[in-house]
């Protein structure tokens, strides 16, 4: 068992549509002796509709998280890949210091952009060593998702390889299971487009899916809020759209790492998905 | 046959570089971010042509494009863009300037989105589902848009009723109008 200390931001979404995410990354946290605070009064990041909107307001809104976490002391961990993205654009754009001091001065408080933000993936992959596994996730077969947002692009991101990051992958092999070797790793899934564009949510989500499935995929693993909603959500209007069964579970990374550590499906709230995961776990002696 | 001399740089490069830090001279119209773009097959002009037409200045068409707005900011072209152009990043600054001249929108509905999203963040401090949906249907005119999934996301406890007020509120929205008193100088 290690013992880190990291200053926790879990974003918007991990208050509403994806607690799961947040309630099994602090189990998993809390076994491998990683305390997470949470940050005090943390408010959204801007997400994809800041840096659409306008460049200031897409740097600022982050950074009044940067300093609070300043404040703090500490190194940030960061849960969804929206807000990772862009915490680090904005600690990225920081770096010039003409912005600093105007984003200061929005801010009305001191900046020092001095804050290390890191993805919970780079956090749990880093440790798993350190306490045994209660079971190994034998015979599961995951193709892991990491989407566009933690890898690119790579001189902000400075996360993994663009094109086929490997992180995930050790992870989920790591517990035992198998990464399958897939093209799509890191394709979009149609971001924050459901409500205004689902056509192309429902094209481009599918052919992830559909992807993953004819390669026997049992689950898919993702580390994003967003990807998640659209891969589990949209899936029973893919199936119609497309015409082709895929019943495909979307589980957050750590829910796997979670199983591996002891805890059950329903600690991990795995009741919470679109597509039920229960059947295939089942199957695979996992539950 | 009329021919084209580029300038060395329209006001439109300018005002890219300027914002972005990027240059869009350097695009020598490779296509390999129109062939790996996955809205590519929706938009009405692609990545490569967007990065012609800003060497041409050619404002107007850009802003009218549905292109500025069917981008999803994935990335996949900035990432593999042999000129090294941050093209997504380009992209994006076509956007705000589409906001600073008002421009009609090609695709309304994701720029209503946009500013729903913003307005409950402003207001409350943070996102919340359903307060967006219910915000972007009024704003879009459309009050019964995207109920369909409203049961499943209600029996699997995936929304929460009530919004996630910041105490820190106030200073989320002085972050807002700090930004817009600077933008509009």
């Amino acid at each position: 068992m290690t013992s880190q200390t990291y200053a926790y931001y879990p974003g918007c979404t991990l208050r509403s549509s994806a607690k799961e995410y947040d309630i099994s990354a602090r189990l998993v946290c809390q076994k491998l002796g990683i305390e997470l605070r949470e940050l005090e009064d943390w408010a959204c990041c801007g997400a994809s509709s800041a840096h659409t909107t306008s460049e200031l307001l897409s740097i600022a809104l982050p950074a009044r998280e940067l300093q609070a976490a300043e404040q703090v002391g500490l190194p940030l961990a960061v849960a969804c890949a929206m807000c990772f993205s862009r915490l680090k654009h904005a600690a990225h754009d920081l770096a010039d210091e003409a912005k600093l001091a105007q984003v200061s001065g929005i801010l009305g408080k001191e900046l020092r952009n001095s804050t290390q933000v890191v993805h919970l993936l780079q956090v749990i992959e880093g440790c798993i060593n350190t306490v045994p596994l209660t079971r190994r996730l034998s015979g599961l077969k995951v193709a892991c998702y990491y989407g566009c947002l933690l890898v690119r692009p790579r001189e902000v991101m400075n996360f993994d390889d663009e094109e086929n990051p490997q992180m995930m992958d050790r992870l989920i092999e790591t517990l035992g299971a198998e990464a399958i070797d897939w093209d799509l790793k890191v394709a979009c899934c149609g971001a924050s487009l459901p409500l205004t564009r689902r056509d192309i949510v429902l094209k481009l989500s599918h052919r992830l899916l559909s992807q993953a499935r004819q390669l026997g995929a049992d689950c898919v693993a993702v580390a994003c809020p967003m990807c998640h909603s659209n891969l589990d959500a949209y899936q029973k209007e893919m199936e119609t759209e497309y015409g082709e069964r895929l019943e495909l579970p979307i589980l957050y990374f750590t829910q796997l790492v979670g199983l591996a550590l002891g805890f059950s499906p329903k600690q991990l709230h795995m009741d919470r998905h679109f597509t039920d995961p229960m059947p295939m776990l089942r199957d695979k002696g996992l539950a | 046959m009329g021919s084209i001399s580029p300038s060395p740089c329209s006001d439109l490069c300018n005002f890219v570089r300027e914002r972005t830090g990027q240059n869009v001279l350097d695009c020598y119209q490779c296509g390999k971010c129109s062939a790996g773009c996955p809205a590519g097959y929706v938009m009405d002009l692609g990545p490569r042509q967007v990065m012609r037409a800003i060497q041409l200045g050619l404002k107007e068409e850009l802003l009218a494009s549905k292109t500025i707005w069917l981008c999803v900011s994935c990335q996949t072209c900035s990432a593999r863009c042999p000129a090294n152009i941050d093209i997504a990043r380009v992209m994006e600054s076509l956007r705000w300037l589409a906001a600073v001249e008002k421009t009609t929108p090609a695709e309304k509905e994701i720029e209503v989105f946009h500013r729903a999203f913003l307005g409950v963040v402003k207001r409350f401090g943070r996102a919340q589902e359903l307060l967006l949906a219910a915000w972007y249907n009024l704003l879009s005119k459309n009050p019964l848009a995207n109920i369909s999934l409203l049961p499943g996301m209600l029996t699997r406890g995936k929304i929460s009723f009530l919004p996630a007020r910041v105490k820190g509120g106030v200073e989320v929205k002085r972050i807002f109008d700090k930004v817009k008193a600077i933008e509009r100088g």
